[in-house]
């Protein structure tokens, strides 16, 4: 990870509502370096989709506030959708959360394919080549392109929505809980298919949205750990499980189950108390009542901060 | 107590009903009080259907099941309403187990209108915070609320609390916590723990290996509707037999443990079981296809409370 890919810079996201504006994304600064796999955890409501899709599109009702996207030297215009377009796909792809409904179904896939590219100014017939290289590669028969959507299994659809989503070799992609809805077998197939595009330059950086911490175990270089709008926790892998800073990271590591742990064993103790609203966040830290730690400090903001080399915190107790 | 006598379950499907699926081929089990079983299976093999079928949700096309020694589809009006006495069943979606124009509560109301209308107001309004307590809910902050100012933990706990009420025997708890956070999922499967210490036999239905594991004495694995393995929680895990279990076990995430790390483990245990099937070890005279009326018993005890079913994983294949 010697250079940096994407440089995210105090980004603010918020969504419009009739009763005020909901602080899903308050703040986030990190980076993600080439050729990283970043994982982005948290729980329904930390705000972990509205930052990914944030770094690709802003819908209707989500407002950029403040804050700036970098992509390879290059900013990223996201608050404007339509200079946005001479990036999207090129240079920032997204897996969407619901790639089971993503493709047309009133379309050949092949012919889906073919109009998507075309509508970048590329022939179909000059990507094909790649195009069955890489349904190889995730080991989808060719025949799948002469296929509705309907035709294929949940996984098969997942595979290729991967392989469309990388067609153009985006410097930066963004997965968005996409093994949330498959079985353990195909979910460690769309994960290690995940490793293997990186591996193979398809994609330069990666950053995987899931609210399963074990799965991101497996396949990613960084997990970065949010909570309610907020980044919370980013250090390396092993490290962020192995040594957490944060007491919600520990808190969560430590709340689930594993293969091997027992109830009549070890009971394990879930995390207490409800999430903050983000229509009026508390001040200070945000995980401040459910803290086991929680001190007078605490109604201060924790920064996020490099506690040691590449493990950045946001707690007045880790520094 | 509760007991499954080689039940199947055949769904007509196509234009006029013409063709047969087989949700469920000749599976046998039993739940004792005081006592969780998880039935573990990948989506299509069958788990929610065998949950349908003991909460009477659904007819049984072979087999029969037991509560106590009395056949239950036998049941009719008076006895099928002492029958739901006995048994209850929470399922996936609390949001939608609950009508939105109605305060949350009046699941409970119902159950005194349709079982307790001797029960004088004070002597229920007891029972009812009992029960709220046994499912660790404070009383003041549930009842009197609408379905969307409680949040999914509080709602499955509330239908936890609902079946309590009635002195239940089994519960039936069809994936109950696949849609809570992380960080509360952990309580309900406790709260589950706490249950069975109070006599209350459960059948954990669930995808995620990990939680069947931390939660019970009995687990039964399913594939494409059959029992592929079953027995001793700590056995099925520890030392699984069947080439199945094993995959799936090598697919689960987990933490602290990458995959790579898991395959090797799961292959120096099974080191030697390579080419041989323990069933038709014990079973040389049974079919290529073990099943069927009056057939040998679709799965073999390989060791004390461990069985095992024909290794064959496809139709044609040898096992």
């Amino acid at each position: 990870m010697s250079r940096v890919s994407l440089r995210v810079a105090n980004l603010r996201v918020h969504y419009r509502t009739l009763r005020g504006d909901v602080k899903a994304l308050d703040g986030a600064t990190f980076t993600v370096g080439d050729g990283e796999i970043m994982g982005l955890a948290g729980e329904s409501g930390s705000g972990k989709s509205t930052l990914g899709k944030s770094l690709i599109r802003l819908d209707g009702r989500m407002r950029h506030v403040e804050g700036s996207v970098e992509l390879d030297g290059k900013e990223l215009p996201i608050w404007d959708s339509a200079r946005m377009n001479t990036f999207r796909f090129r240079e920032v792809s997204i897996i969407p959360q619901y790639a089971m409904s993503a493709m047309n179904p009133t379309r050949r896939i092949g012919r889906m394919v073919a109009e998507l590219v075309e509508s970048r100014g590329v022939g179909f017939g000059t990507v094909r080549p790649e195009l069955e290289r890489r349904l190889d590669l995730v080991q989808l028969s060719r025949d799948v392109l002469d296929s509705y959507p309907i035709e294929l299994s949940g996984g098969m659809k997942q595979r290729m929505v991967m392989v469309i989503s990388t067609l153009m070799n985006p410097s930066l992609l963004v997965a968005d809980e996409i093994t949330s809805a498959l079985d353990v077998s195909t979910q460690k197939a769309v994960a290690e298919t995940l490793v293997s595009f990186r591996d193979r330059g398809y994609v330069k950086s990666t950053i995987v949205i899931t609210h399963d911490v074990s799965l991101v175990y497996q396949i990613a270089d960084t997990i970065m750990v949010m909570y309610a709008g907020k980044l919370a926790e980013k250090a390396p892998t092993d490290v962020l499980v192995a040594a957490p800073r944060h007491p919600y990271t520990n808190l969560l590591i430590s709340s689930l189950p594993e293969v091997g742990v027992r109830f009549s064993e070890k009971r394990l103790t879930g995390i207490p108390g409800s999430r903050p609203s983000r229509l009026q966040p508390p001040v200070g830290c945000r995980f401040r009542d459910r803290c086991p730690l929680a001190f007078e400090k605490c109604v201060e903001e924790p920064p996020f901060v490099e506690v040691e080399r590449d493990h950045f915190v946001a707690c007045w107790k880790a520094y | 107590m509760l007991e499954l006598g080689r039940i199947s379950k055949v769904y007509k499907v196509g234009a006029f009903g013409g063709k047969d699926l087989t949700a469920v081929r000749d599976v046998s089990f039993d739940v004792q009080a005081g006592e969780v079983v998880s039935l573990i299976g990948e989506s299509g093999s069958g788990k929610s259907t065998i949950g349908k079928m003991i909460l009477r949700l659904s007819p049984v096309t072979n087999g029969v099941i037991t509560l106590d020694g009395v056949d239950i589809s036998t049941f009719k009006r008076k006895q099928l309403k002492d029958y739901y006495r006995n048994v209850q069943g929470v399922f996936q979606d609390p949001f939608s187990c609950y009508n939105p124009i109605f305060k949350a509560d009046r699941v409970i109301g119902m159950i005194k209108d349709e079982y307790f209308p001797e029960v004088s107001g004070p002597e229920w309004s007891g029972k009812v915070d009992a029960s709220l307590e046994a499912v660790r809910l404070d009383p003041s902050q549930v009842l009197n609320k609408y379905p969307h100012q409680l949040s999914g933990g509080q709602l499955q706990r509330l239908l936890i609390a609902r079946a309590l009420l009635l002195d239940i025997k089994l519960l039936v708890a069809d994936e109950i916590i696949s849609m809570l956070d992380a960080s509360t999922r952990i309580d309900v499967l406790n709260l589950l723990g706490d249950l069975k210490a109070r006599g209350l036999g459960v059948l954990f239905i669930t995808h995620d290996l990990s939680l069947g594991n931390y939660i019970s004495e009995k687990t039964v694995i399913l594939r494409r509707g059959r029992v592929v393995e079953m027995g001793v929680t700590d056995r099925v895990f520890g030392s699984p037999l069947h080439p199945y279990t094993k995959s799936l076990l090598a697919s689960v995430p987990q933490l602290h443990k990458k995959w790579e790390q898991v395959e090797v483990e799961l292959a120096a245990q099974g080191a030697g079981l390579s080419g041989r099937c323990v069933y038709h070890e014990r079973y040389p005279s049974a079919g290529k296809a073990p099943g069927g009326d009056g057939g040998p018993p679709t799965l073999a005890e390989a060791e004390d409370g461990h069985f095992v079913a024909c290794f064959r994983l496809d139709g044609d294949g040898t096992c």
